[in-house]
């Protein structure tokens, strides 16, 4: 998008001036400043807690600021509600779905709108939502229900409904955390497409590279204030990006200490599991990782890695196969053994698995050691021992909260991922499982919970990495599993980074070529030449 | 495209249109309260125009239910009485849905629990001249274990077969009275009158009126210890929830069953365990009633207690000491139901003051803005 200089002439569709948003005990945004041309893509960056969606949401009308103002095309409004933001135009997709399960996409689409009023003309609509879908590449079943969908088809849904409400401005928070690597490349076309046709649109992301891949322009905010405003792109690095929103220098290649290893921690042998449909999602898989090992599973998403992972740590049965722990038989056993045991597992869902929303920052964090000294004596939860506890990690991982009976809902998304860190981390855990740790952080704060990951494996941890960041599977792993469709193409036992006929590798291999056959196609292609 | 799009806001006959937004940020922790104390206020609004409709005097109406029950030591004494079975069963009742466990037999396993206080006595499992603390103590164990069957029954066919609980606790209300008849009518009746012969005063729950010879204001004062039972079960309960070991997995799985799982909880184990001890404590209620109040066994003891014990947990937000003054003031109601003519005006103010705590709780989640229509 980025051709010539078109923005010099470029008409202003967001102007924020001024805006002040606080909550009990942070000031979320300190009196920033936001432009949005038409026909841009504009990054919004900065660290969890930042502010930035805080900022998305005063401009869609769900909170109000206390102080500035905003203006649509030059005109300065005074929004009291999301309604109000979307007869202005203005759209946002959550990061949290708000999509109704047992209806349709259509029925989902119409929802709250003033028409159909009474009779419902399903098929027209589904007409409609076709055309619409096809215009901007959003491939979606207008007659499917939405729990049928995927996430990504689940965020097209989403789209469409601010498409269908007429959204000149789309706002997106995170859209890609959820994504699989070919649903983001997707997403990108809907988004150039949506901008060649007029649209303007407002992108969160923490990963720099896409931000690099698709904006214009980009505003960054670090504790609620702008240190940059909507500086173009081009001559950027990640470097920059990352110095701007950090504050300071961040590494992104930290050299990994080589260090002895020491015994089977975790032995999983010829596992067969079926998933959610009772479908078989893990196909006779073995291996083992080793005190001081970090072992990682590259692929796709929904080929067998949550289920691995539910399967190590007891949450879901195995069909056949053996599990063993610390050299003890962990087959089918509860979860409440291995806590026992000391496993500690990062859940990939934190919102629905990791942290139970309504309670606090508190009964949050002894989730796992409520049970033992010094929080459990006896029968009863000792509160103070609590209390001090959750004062502690607060302060050592960094949590951004007012206060620590704050229920956790309330958290900002890189905020609940580092209280779930912190409580799996505290225990210094022999065999830990670490699925998507990263997901939704800051740059900062990858960078900081990669090195903890490190620092565990060198204190003799044995870790199960289960991730779709590739450059993070390739930064941190000892040895690389890659699986497909619940079977192992191959193992990667000399792993490192900037090496892309390694990756080019794991991309076959993840696509389903089993490694032996991969060196009969690269032989073969050698006596070709 | 934009011929598809549909605006918002078209015009429509009404200047002002009314709006629900689904709250985003945090509430302050005075709304639910306030809110609540606005839905009674209103439901007294509505009642209160509901009589003028009738054709009587609202406010007369009003000040005749406040001083039935609160105008005099006589009535509050009164008022206290009829509170306490509903105290006892507005903390079984919270306890249960602090888990989401939607116990509504409780009043099934009230009577469970008066069956089980009346066996120690009419059985005999003690001679009528044991001392007064054996017959206390047994009838309150033995109130509570049939209480806590009769609940943990509707909680393993839950944890076992996954049988709905509202269900099954509804059915087995009906079991437990049909269960009591049975006794009242053909084994323990008393000269063929549908009731068991009275007990023996020793195995009565000691009252205010029988200390009326050291403080003579407490003479005929009907209030007895069950009540201080029910608020020292509510210190109990609240300890529980929020300083056990236990109490923290109720939560846990109340709030989010899947995290409750990776968190290694047995909810199985639990849902018995609540189940258990809600019907315990409703089985209490129970014991408390026949020990304090009916001194013998018969049918009809209970104006619906269980149900009215829903509605009192609802009302205090399943918060244990809530619970208490919640009880009061439904016991209030039911005692001026029994004053006032016709008495359906309490029952009827009771139920719309469930109305419209349901509707609050929809205001505790949703805000409601009145706009001026726009010209598009
Ligand atoms: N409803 C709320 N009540 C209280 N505090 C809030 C609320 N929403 C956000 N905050 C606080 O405001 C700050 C900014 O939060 P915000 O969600 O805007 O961050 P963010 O930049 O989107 O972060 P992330 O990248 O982690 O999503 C945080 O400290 C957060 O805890
Ligand atoms: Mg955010």
């Amino acid at each position: 998008m980025v051709d010539g200089n078109p923005l010099e002439a470029a008409e202003t569709v967001v102007k924020m001036r001024g805006i002040v948003k606080q909550f009990p005990g942070v000031v979320a945004n300190d009196h920033v400043d936001f432009t949005l041309y038409r026909g841009e893509i504009h990054a919004l960056l900065g660290e969890n807690g930042a502010g930035k969606s805080t900022l998305m949401n005063v401009l869609a009308g769900i909170y109000r600021q206390e102080h500035g103002h905003v203006y649509i095309h030059d005109r300065e409004v005074h929004f009291s509600s999301p309604r109000d933001a979307i007869m202005a135009g203005i759209g946002m997709v959550h990061q949290h779905f708000m999509l109704v399960p047992s209806l349709t996409v259509t029925e989902n689409i119409l929802l709250g709108l003033d028409e159909p009023r009474f009779v419902m003309n399903l098929d027209r609509y589904d007409q409609a939502i076709a055309a619409l879908s096809e215009q901007y590449g959003l491939r979606v079943d207008p007659k499917a229900k939405v729990w049928q969908l995927s996430v990504g088809e689940q965020q097209r849904v989403e789209l469409l409904k601010m498409l269908y409400r007429g959204a000149e401005i789309l706002i997106l928070d995170e859209p890609t955390a959820v994504l699989a690597p070919v649903e983001i490349d997707e997403l990108f076309l809907t988004l150039r497409s949506m901008v060649a046709n007029g649209k303007s649109i407002i992108f969160i992301s923490h990963k720099l590279n896409e931000v690099l891949a698709i904006s214009d322009r980009l505003t960054v905010l670090r504790r609620g204030q702008v240190t940059a405003d909507g500086i173009p792109l081009q001559g950027i690095t990640r470097r920059d990006l990352a110095r701007l929103m950090v504050g300071r220098e961040v590494i992104f290649e930290f050299e990994k200490q080589a260090h002895a290893t020491g015994d089977d921690v975790l032995c999983v042998e010829n596992i067969w599991s079926k998933n959610d449909k009772g479908l078989d999602a893990l196909k006779g898989v073995s291996f083992s990782i080793k005190a001081g090992e970090i072992v990682g599973i590259a692929a796709v998403a929904g080929n067998g890695q949550s289920e691995l992972a539910e399967v190590v740590t007891g949450l879901r049965r195995s069909s056949k196969g053996t599990v063993r722990i610390l050299g003890e038989d962990f087959t089918n056993s509860p979860v409440r053994r291995g806590i026992q045991f000391g496993v500690g597992h990062i859940p990939e869902d934190r919102t629905h698995v990791g942290t139970a929303p309504n309670l606090d920052v508190t009964d949050n964090v002894i989730m796992k050691n409520y049970a033992r000294e010094p929080i459990g004596h006896g029968m009863v939860v000792d509160m103070g021992a609590a209390h001090s506890f959750a004062k502690d990690l607060r302060a050592l991982y960094d949590i951004v909260v007012p206060n620590i009976d704050t229920p956790v809902r309330l958290l900002s998304g890189g905020n609940l991922q580092r209280l779930i860190l912190a409580r799996e981390l505290s225990g210094n855990p022999p065999f830990l499982v670490a699925v998507q740790p990263t997901r939704g952080l800051d740059v900062g704060a990858i960078e900081g919970v990669q090195r903890l990951l490190l620092k565990q494996r060198e204190e003799g941890a044995a870790i199960l990495l289960i991730s779709e960041e590739l450059d993070e599977l390739l930064r941190l792993s000892d040895r690389l599993f890659v699986f497909y469709e619940g079977e192992i193409m191959g193992e990667i036992t000399n792993v490192h980074t900037n090496d892309d006929e390694l990756v080019e590798q794991i991309g076959l291999m993840m696509t389903g070529t089993r490694m032996d056959e991969l060196h009969l196609e690269t032989e073969g292609a050698s006596h070709h030449d | 495209m934009t011929e598809l799009s549909v605006k918002p806001g078209k015009k429509s006959f009404f200047p002002y249109r009314i709006g629900l937004e689904p709250r985003m940020a945090q509430v302050s922790s005075w709304l639910p309260a306030s809110l609540s104390l606005g839905a009674v206020v209103v439901a007294l609004m509505i009642g209160a125009l509901i009589l003028a409709l009738g054709g009587g005097n609202p406010w007369a109406t009003y000040a005749h239910i406040a001083r039935a029950s609160f105008g005099s030591l006589g009535v509050l004494s009164d008022t206290l009485v009829k509170a306490t079975p509903l105290i006892f069963i507005g903390l079984a009742c919270s306890l249960a849905f602090r888990m989401r466990m939607w116990n509504i037999g409780a009043e099934g396993q009230f009577y469970m629990g008066a069956f089980g206080a009346s066996a120690i006595v009419l059985l005999p499992v003690l001679p009528a001249e044991a001392p007064r603390w054996q017959f206390l103590i047994l009838m309150a164990i033995s109130g509570m274990f049939f209480g806590a069957i009769w609940g943990s029954l509707p909680g393993l066919l839950k944890a076992k077969f996954n049988v709905n609980e509202v269900i099954s606790t509804l059915m087995l209300n009906y079991i437990a009275i049909a269960f009591c008849n049975f006794f009242i009518f053909n084994v323990w009746s008393e000269g063929g009158f549908q009731m068991s012969p009275k007990f023996p005063k020793n195995s009565w729950l000691p009252r205010l009126t029988d200390y009326a010879s050291t403080v003579p204001e407490f003479a005929g004062l009907t209030t007895h210890a069950g009540f201080i039972l029910a608020v020292l079960a509510a210190v109990v309960v609240w300890f529980i929830l929020h300083r056990s070991k236990w109490g923290y997995e109720i939560r846990l799985v109340g709030d989010n069953k899947r995290a409750a799982e990776y968190a290694g909880i047995r909810i199985s184990r639990n849902i018995v365990f609540v189940m258990m001890l809600s019907g315990a404590l409703a089985g209490l209620a129970g014991m408390s009633e026949i020990s304090g109040v009916v001194h013998r066994f018969q049918g009809a003891i209970s104006p619906g207690y269980g149900f009215t014990g829903i509605i009192v947990a609802w009302l205090a937000k399943l918060n244990p000491y809530a619970v208490i003054p919640v009880s009061i003031l439904f016991g209030a109601l039911i005692l001026a139901g029994r004053e006032i003519q016709p008495s359906g005006i309490p029952k009827m103010i009771q139920g719309i003051i469930l109305v419209c705590l349901i509707a609050s709780d929809f205001f505790l989640r949703y805000r409601v803005r009145i706009r001026k229509q726009v010209e598009a």
